[in-house]
């Protein structure tokens, strides 16, 4: 049995009937942070509520922390540290008292709560905020003082649950790097849950992909972005190209001409993967696939082109900012084998 | 040409409360304090009526603020605890619960009484005492405690509250002293003097309710009215002015001041 956290067969069904989730079945190691990525309404949040102690799963799923059976011990004795979208800070107490409150609950000596509030509020850099109230805070100091919260009864794993989706774009950027430090830092288990990819991506040691109440893919941050197990996964992360074509002899077979496939022994209609950034614009005669160029977008860092002509439905992709091509214009694409990812079967 | 438009309709609808509103409680206070009300203030002033209902009346006035105050004790023990639990549970078992406990707002407190009588009047130690009369009561103003708490209780995402105050270790009992009542502070004042204000002053429910040994000071007054002098029915009612305004006003001064500077803070 690892030190982390175990979910088995873990289901929700609520009284009214609906499913929130299928029986699913996650491990997180000691030490890891994993990430619950996906579309609102597909199970993530339960998941999180069902570790945390706030939902009970159908009878068959169990909850293990470090190998103990916790499905039956309610949410105050299961010393998990979480974090709420809306922060929930007490608003009858100060910035201190809400972080010393786990520890009071705890039966800490006054000293030892005031020495351990002093390194949260250093630790999360808050600082000099200390007898401050709650409607006194901005967002990303909420934030904080919700995090240095969770933290500080030293729970035995944290979670969040989209604790960053209330704030601005570019508070949101700056917080998550600030956490991803603070949770390699803290060497803590935790689980995210996010409909970020980019938070996913940044946060995650491992992400899990879930929708419509079931997991979809669990990889890690570069395996579901690169490797995708379904269409869905492809489309939900990152920009993607979903084409259709026919494989034959590790080749792909396009309206617009053939690209090479790795090792591949499909045979048939195939549908395949292809991210903007993958593919490269060349000349028509140095490329065997063939498309014309149908907009240009420039986006300041790069440009993102509309390709018609190489599948079914143009393609996206995306170029370096000095790049020089024209709407209209006849182009070839030279796509490397390894970045043409076969999905298998049509799951949406 | 709108704005003296205005200005007149103010002044009629002032003109109006001050008719309806405060000369005839002026004049009814006056009333008490002359020798002869018929004969008006030329019969000059005397305290004699208000003495007189001091040493009649004394017993009911005690009591009704005895009655106000246990009123709000039961309903702030019961009421606050109910609103915490029907705002948690939710669903459609917590709707209905809500609206049964808000059913005597819309019976006749005739009816209420009437209900009371026929179930618990045989229990005559019961029926016999004020009890009967601050059952009576909290029956009428429960539905405000419970109501002003839960309004509360949903501008502020007291499950959240709730649910992050459990994840830190903190026991259901815990978590209602510690976040959800200091939270509540502005309903629960405001559920507060309501509830005193309509116990103080309840006439219907109590007038069925009441024995010759367990009279509130509305029915008193009522008593009053229709068996003494008007002098003494209108010094009944400066007593009653001079004993609840002042009450009235300190509590609301109170309710104002926690509002203000936010719910008191929980011990550190």
């Amino acid at each position: 049995m690892s030190a982390g956290v175990r979910l088995e067969h873990c289901g929700k069904t609520f009284p009214d009937g609906t499913r929130a989730l299928e029986p699913i079945t996650l491990e997180v190691g000691e030490g890891e942070t994993v990430v619950l990525l996906g579309p609102s309404g597909c199970g993530k949040t339960t998941t999180l509520r069902i570790i945390a102690g706030l939902e009970q799963p159908d009878p068959g799923g169990r909850v293990l922390f470090a190998g103990e059976d916790v499905t039956a011990v309610p949410i105050e004795r299961r010393n998990v540290g979480m974090v709420f979208q809306s922060y929930a800070l007490f608003p009858n107490m100060n910035v201190a008292e809400n972080i010393a409150y786990g520890l009071k609950i705890r039966g800490v000596r006054a000293a030892e709560r005031s020495a351990r509030v002093a390194e949260l509020v250093a630790l999360t850099g808050i600082e000099g905020l200390e007898r401050r109230h709650i409607d006194q805070l901005s967002g990303g100091q909420r934030q904080r003082v919700a995090l240095a919260r969770a933290v500080a009864i030293r729970p035995r794993v944290l979670l969040l649950d989209e604790p960053l989706t209330a704030l601005d774009a570019a508070l949101r950027e700056r917080l998550r790097g600030e956490l991803n430090r603070l949770l390699r830092t803290l060497g803590i288990t935790a689980v995210y849950v996010t409909h970020d990819q980019a938070e996913a991506m940044t946060l995650g040691d491992r992400v899990v992909v879930m929708s419509k109440g079931a997991i979809a893919q669990i990889g890690t941050p570069k395996e579901v972005y690169f490797k995708p197990a379904s269409r869905f996964v492809a489309e939900f992360i990152g920009a993607a190209n979903i084409v259709e074509g026919v494989a034959a002899a590790g080749r792909l077979s396009l309206p617009g001409g053939v690209l090479p496939l790795v090792n591949s022994g499909a045979v048939g209609p195939v549908s395949v993967m292809i991210r903007p950034e993958a593919i490269s614009i060349v000349a028509p005669s140095e490329s065997t696939c063939c498309g014309v160029v149908e907009s240009v977008s420039f986006l300041g860092d790069r440009q993102r082109l509309n390709v018609s002509g190489v599948a079914t439905r143009p393609i996206t992709a995306e170029v370096a900012n000095s790049f020089d091509v024209k709407v209209g214009e006849q182009v070839g694409v030279s796509i490397h084998p390894q970045a043409i990812r076969l999905l298998p079967g049509e799951e949406r | 040409m709108r704005e003296r438009l205005l200005f007149a309709a103010q002044l009629a609808f002032t003109l109006f409360v001050a008719a309806f509103l405060i000369v005839p409680a002026l004049l009814s206070m006056l009333a008490g304090v002359t020798v002869n009300y018929f004969r008006g203030i030329a019969s000059g002033f005397t305290l004699q009526w208000v003495v007189t209902v001091w040493s009649l009346y004394a017993d009911t006035i005690a009591r009704s603020l005895l009655i106000a105050l246990g009123t709000l004790t039961v309903t702030l023990m019961i009421g606050v605890p109910a609103a915490y639990a029907l705002h948690v549970r939710g669903g459609r078992a917590s709707r209905l619960i809500e609206e049964i406990i808000t059913l005597p707002l819309a019976i006749p407190g005739l009816a209420i009484a009437l209900a009371l009588l026929l179930s618990y009047g045989g229990v005559s130690a019961f029926r016999l005492s004020s009890l009967f009369i601050l059952a009576g009561h909290v029956v009428f103003t429960l539905p405000f405690m419970v109501r002003s708490v839960m309004a509360v209780f949903a501008s502020i995402d007291v499950k959240t509250l709730d649910e992050s105050a459990a994840s830190l270790g903190a026991s259901a009992w815990r978590r209602f002293r510690d976040v959800i009542v200091p939270n509540a502070t502005p309903g629960i004042l405001a559920g507060s003097l309501m509830v005193v204000t309509l116990s103080l002053g309840e006439f219907n429910l109590t007038w069925m309710l009441h024995t010759p040994l367990t009279k509130t000071l509305p029915v008193g007054l009522a008593d009053s009215y229709a068996s003494m002098r008007l002098e003494v029915a209108s010094a009944y009612t400066l007593v009653f002015f001079v004993m609840i305004i002042p009450l009235l006003v300190a509590m609301q001064l109170f309710a104002d001041r926690a509002t203000r500077t936010g719910a008191p803070r929980v011990g550190a």
